[in-house]
């Protein structure tokens, strides 16, 4: 199950776990990045907290957990390579895994119909 | 840094703009839209702050081939005698500027800070001359304001005209002179900061051999009805690229120039500013021309004496940017900062994280390395000299 956040991130359902990433809208409007700053694994974080920061060239941006959990795994590769985030947000441009504290805050995120809306929406006004 | 003092222009590459001010647009702005560019607003405009291939492509194409970006939103002046007298217009400017103007030969330019009474900089500009006028060129936040400063202090000597109906483009990097060369052959000739007058497809422009990126290249101010025509036709050659604002930010902080209202403003004095290289010798104590502008006393003891923090060049270690207003630590433990970082970023060419800052002059620097306090952790800087990479000014 793939769920999305106003703030632009996306959460992949596996099991108890959920993979966590920025958007393809998100890494457009953020241009080229340049770092990214992982949590570190054992943390926990509530949901919206601060988990990870991108920066561009221009600015650093805060990654959101979309849920409440613990940080169980990071994406090495994009601390290596921040460019993977640009070309892959949605595959291999991953950020983090968490286990997943409370099923019920991932049914009230939105879906991909209701995020893409979102973006539309967004970029009409 | 600012200290809560007022400065008159904001470095801020995203300015806020009230939702109900109209953001002007720039002779070229149909252009940035035909393009592709994300526009965004910036000292009143709607500027073009990347392309479709990015920032990261555009400030390295700048530095292999060359670029090609809209300046117009900065601010042009004319300056001419009301008598015929150049000398009396040079010398009016020299009471606002510790700059040697009346020494500036005509068919040259010259990097001029225009200062406060207390040695503070209320912008910095280009000061152009030519047999029958000077030219300035200034900060696009800062115009409106240099305007009426300078028709304050200079009316009496001279006219000062705000030039509205020009463009002003800048093309750079070393495929540059072989592409303004097509439009305009005479241009090989100039040397850096030489200014002329020269045809660009028929049209006059001023062309001045300068630039922002630490690049060759030329400035070129057009009518403003002939922009998009010679733009154009310059993008024909497939070495050159439009370029956006967001390059030219990381162009310039890669060649350690300073940006008005990040590390220069009315607090910053020219030393502190390490540009005491742009006050020539004429205007020092003991020159034949020595003082008279505003903030002389504090500018020449500054000379003589140092100053008490200084702006210095940083190279984070590791690969975070450390950015505008990060404190500066000389150790991991110490509570009390030696200082703040006025301008940083990731720079493409170099690969790494750059950034600019104001230390005290104090030697609390042991090792060349510091430390900035970024989100909470004390990371560490070695200082760096300026540029950060070399640059190639065809001197």
């Amino acid at each position: 199950m793939l769920k999305f956040t106003q703030d632009h991130e996306w959460l992949l359902v596996d099991g108890d776990a959920a993979t966590i990433g920025i958007t393809q809208h998100a890494q457009e409007q953020l241009g080229d990045l340049v770092f990214v700053e992982l949590p570190k694994p054992g943390r926990s974080v509530d949901a919206g907290a601060a988990a990870a920061v991108v920066e561009s060239v221009k600015a650093a941006s805060d990654v959101y957990a979309p849920i409440a959990g613990e940080i169980v795994e990071i994406n090495q590769a994009v601390v290596d390579e921040p460019s993977l985030v640009n070309l892959d947000p949605m595959g291999k441009g991953w950020l983090f895994k968490m286990k997943i504290a409370d099923r019920s805050q991932v049914e009230a995120l939105m879906d991909e119909q209701a995020y893409r809306t979102l973006v539309d929406s967004a970029a009409s006004t | 840094m600012r200290a809560g003092i007022r400065s008159c222009c904001t470095g801020a590459i995203m300015s806020d703009v009230v939702a109900s001010d109209r953001l002007k647009h720039t002779p070229l702005y149909q252009m940035h839209l035909d393009l592709g560019a994300r526009m965004v607003p910036f000292a009143g405009y709607e500027m073009p702050v990347q392309y479709p291939n990015g920032i990261l492509k555009e400030h390295l194409h700048v530095r292999a081939a060359a670029g090609l970006f809209d300046v117009s939103h900065m601010g042009q002046f004319e300056i001419r005698s009301r008598n015929g007298d150049s000398e009396g217009v040079a010398r009016a400017l020299e009471s606002v500027v510790p700059m040697d103007i009346v020494g500036l030969a005509s068919g040259r330019q010259r990097y001029a800070l225009l200062t406060n009474e207390h040695g503070g900089i209320r912008d910095d500009l280009m000061i152009a001359r030519l047999e029958d006028r000077f030219l300035i060129v200034a900060n696009a936040a800062c115009k409106d304001a240099d305007e009426v400063y300078l028709r304050e202090a200079m009316s009496h000597a001279c006219t000062i005209e705000r030039i509205e109906d020009r463009a002003l483009v800048a093309l750079q990097g070393p495929g540059a002179e072989a592409a303004l060369a097509e439009l305009a052959p005479d241009v090989r000739s100039m040397r850096f900061m030489d200014f002329r007058t020269t045809d660009v497809m028929n049209v006059a422009c001023f062309v001045s051999r300068s630039g922002y990126t630490g690049e060759d290249g030329f400035e070129i101010s057009l009518p403003a009805s002939h922009a998009e025509a010679v733009a154009r036709e310059l993008l024909k050659n497939t070495n050159v690229a439009m370029i956006g604002l967001g390059a030219r930010d990381s162009l310039r902080l890669e060649a350690g120039l300073c940006l008005y209202g990040s590390d220069l403003d009315t607090t910053t004095t020219p030393v502190e500013a390490a540009l005491e290289w742009s006050i020539q010798k004429a205007r020092r104590t003991g020159g034949s021309r020595e003082g008279n502008f505003p903030g002389a006393q504090t500018i020449l003891h500054h000379l003589v004496s140092g100053v008490p923090r200084r702006r210095v060049g940083l190279r984070p270690e590791g690969r975070a940017p450390i950015r505008h207003g990060a404190k500066l630590f000389s150790d991991q433990d110490v509570a009390d900062a030696i200082g703040v970082v006025t301008s940083g970023g990731f720079g493409p060419s170099v690969n790494a994280p750059v950034a600019m800052g104001y230390v005290t002059s104090a030697g609390d620097v042991a090792g060349g390395t510091i430390y900035a306090d970024l989100r909470g952790t004390r990371v560490p800087l070695r200082l760096s000299a300026l540029p950060f990479i070399s640059t190639t000014y065809k001197r």
